[in-house]
C-alpha cells in the first residue's frame, strides 16, 4: 500500500512544475520515436508468427465435419483483437520498452543526473517521465492496431501456404458475426496498458538507489510488476466492459 | 552569501548533521572538509535542496530558502551551478548540448547567443574544439571540466561542488581547483566546494569547514589549519607522511 500511495504521488507530481509547452513537444516526439517506432520490427515479426500459429493450431482443433472451415478465421480474428494484439503485445512491450525505461532511469539517478536536473530547478519527473507516457499513449495504441493486422495477416499467409483451411473459407470468417466493439475494447485496453507499463517502469527507474546491479533490479521489478498489473488491469476492464 | 543556521538532518534515527551553522561568503572558495562519512554531502545536498533538513534555516542573500514558494524556490535553484562527484553529464548529449541544456530549458536567449555562450564558457575550461564529443569520449578530467562550464553557463550565483577531484590525477586535480578559484573571483560568485583533498585544501581554501561526528568541530582558512589544536583536525590533515614531515620541520 505505501508503494502504490508513492507510485500515486510520483504520478501527480508529473504535472506541476512543468517546463513549457514547446520543451515536452521535442521531447514527447523522441519518446514516439524511441518507444514506438524502435518497436515496430519485434511487435511486427512476434504478430505475424502468433497470427499463424493460432490458424495452424485452430484448424488443428476442429475436427468436428459439422463445423465450418470459416470458423478458423472467426476464432483468429477475436482471439487477434480482443487478446493477442493489445495483452500479449502489452508483455512484449514491457519487456522490451519498460525494462528499457527503467534502466535508463535508474541510470541517470545513480550516475545523478537526475540530482543534476533538480538542482537547475526542473521538476525532474515530469521533464523526464510525462514525455515517456504521452509517448506511450500515442504509440502502443498505433502499435497495437499493427499488431492486430499483421497477425491477421500471418493466418491469412498460414492459411494460404499451410493448407489448412482455404483463404475464401478464411475471409468468410474474417467477416462473420463482426462485433465492432471488439475494436474499440482493444483500443481502450492499449490506451490503459500503454499507460501501466510506461508509468511503472519509470516509477521503478526513478526511485533506484545503489549502483549497477540495483539498475538491473530495477529493470526487471519493471518488467514483473507491469505484466502483473497488464494481467490484473485486463481482467477488470474484460469485466467491466464485456460482461453484461 | 549562503548563511546555514542551526541545521539538523538525520536519516531514519541517525543524526547525520546536527546543528550546523555556517556562513559562506561572496567572491570566496569555501571548502567543507571532513573524512568519509562525516556529513559533508549531505549539508551540500541540503544547502542545494536535494535532501530537506529536519530543522534549520538557509538563506541564499538572505531569502529563506526551506520555506520558501515554489516559485521562489525554483528561481534560487536557477542561480545555482553544481558539479557533481562524477561529473553527472548527460550521456546521451555531446559536450555542446550538455553545457547548453541549462540555456535551453531557462532562458529565452536566441539559438546564436547560447552558441556563443556556450563557446565561451567551454573555451574558459580549456576545453574548445570538443562540442561534438560525446561525454563517454572524453577523459574524467575533461568531465569535469565540462561539469564546471555547465554550472558556469547561465551566470549562476552560487556555485556548489562536490569531490571535485575524487579520481583524478593530482596535477589535473590542482587545475579543476585553481579553475574554480579564479571563476569565483573573476564572477564574485559564492562558491563551496566539499572535498577531503589536502591539496585542495592548501591550495585553494580560502575559508574551510570541518565537520566530523555530525558536527562542526572547526573553521577558519589554509593558514590557520596547520595549528587548529582540534585532535580531529590534526588526525585528518596529518594523516599522511608528507604532511606529518612538514609539520615536523
Amino acid at each position: 500500500m505505501k508503494s502504490l500511495g508513492k507510485y500515486l504521488l510520483f504520478i501527480s507530481s508529473l504535472f506541476k512544475n512543468r517546463e513549457s509547452f514547446k520543451t515536452y513537444v521535442k521531447l514527447t516526439f523522441e519518446e514516439c520515436m524511441l518507444v514506438g517506432i524502435n518497436s515496430i520490427v519485434l511487435v511486427g515479426l512476434v504478430s505475424l508468427f502468433i497470427g499463424a500459429v493460432s490458424t495452424l493450431q485452430t484448424a488443428f482443433n476442429l475436427v468436428n465435419p459439422l463445423i465450418p472451415d470459416s470458423v478458423v478465421g472467426l476464432v483468429v480474428r477475436d482471439l487477434t483483437i480482443l487478446e493477442l494484439a493489445p495483452t500479449i503485445t502489452a508483455i512484449i512491450f514491457a519487456g522490451k520498452v519498460g525494462s528499457s525505461i527503467a534502466g535508463n532511469l535508474g541510470t541517470m539517478r545513480i550516475t545523478e543526473q537526475i540530482d543534476a536536473l533538480e538542482v537547475m530547478g526542473i521538476n525532474s519527473a515530469s521533464y523526464l517521465v510525462l514525455p515517456k507516457i504521452v509517448g506511450t499513449l500515442i504509440m502502443y495504441p498505433l502499435l497495437v492496431i499493427l499488431a492486430g493486422v499483421l497477425a491477421i495477416l500471418g493466418g491469412f499467409l498460414a492459411a494460404k501456404f499451410g493448407g489448412v483451411v482455404s483463404t475464401a473459407d478464411y475471409f468468410t470468417g474474417l467477416k462473420m458475426d463482426f462485433n465492432q466493439f471488439t475494436v474499440s475494447f482493444a483500443l481502450i485496453k492499449s490506451v490503459v496498458f500503454g499507460f501501466l507499463v510506461s508509468s511503472i517502469s519509470s516509477y521503478m527507474g526513478f526511485f533506484t538507489k545503489g549502483g549497477a546491479l540495483e539498475v538491473g533490479q530495477a529493470s526487471t521489478r519493471a518488467v514483473t510488476v507491469s505484466c502483473i498489473a497488464i494481467l490484473f488491469s485486463d481482467f477488470i476492464l474484460a469485466q467491466l466492459l464485456l460482461v453484461r | 552569501m549562503i548563511e546555514v543556521k542551526n541545521l539538523v538532518k538525520s536519516f531514519d534515527d541517525k543524526v547525520v548533521l546536527e546543528d550546523i551553522s555556517v556562513t559562506f561568503e561572496k567572491g570566496k572558495t569555501n571548502l567543507i572538509i571532513g573524512a568519509s562519512g562525516s556529513g559533508k554531502s549531505v549539508l551540500l545536498k541540503n544547502i542545494v535542496g536535494l535532501f530537506k533538513p529536519d530543522s534549520g534555516d538557509i538563506l541564499y542573500d538572505g531569502r529563506d530558502f526551506i520555506n520558501a514558494h515554489r516559485d521562489l524556490k525554483t528561481d534560487i535553484r536557477r542561480e545555482i551551478g553544481m558539479l557533481f562527484q562524477g561529473g553527472a553529464l548527460f550521456d546521451s548529449m555531446t559536450v555542446e548540448q550538455n553545457v547548453k541544456f541549462p540555456l535551453d530549458i531557462l532562458t529565452k536567449m536566441p539559438e546564436d547567443e547560447k552558441l556563443d555562450r556556450v563557446n565561451f564558457c567551454l573555451k574558459r575550461v580549456k576545453l574548445e574544439n570538443t562540442n561534438k564529443q560525446m561525454p563517454s569520449e572524453i577523459s574524467g578530467g575533461m568531465q569535469k571540466r565540462v561539469g564546471i562550464a555547465r554550472a558556469i553557463v547561465n551566470s549562476s550565483q552560487y556555485l556548489f561542488c562536490d569531490e571535485p577531484n575524487s579520481g583524478l590525477d593530482p596535477i589535473t586535480s590542482i587545475k579543476i581547483d585553481r579553475l574554480l578559484a579564479e571563476i569565483t573571483e573573476e564572477y564574485q560568485i559564492t562558491t563551496v566546494i566539499v572535498t577531503h583533498d589536502m591539496n585542495s585544501v592548501m591550495e585553494i581554501g580560502e575559508y574551510i569547514m570541518f565537520l566530523s561526528n555530525s558536527h562542526k568541530l572547526w573553521e577558519g582558512n589554509s593558514d590557520d589549519i596547520m595549528h587548529s589544536g582540534v585532535q580531529e583536525l590534526d588526525e585528518f590533515v596529518f594523516a599522511n607522511k608528507m604532511m606529518r614531515r612538514f609539520r615536523d620541520q
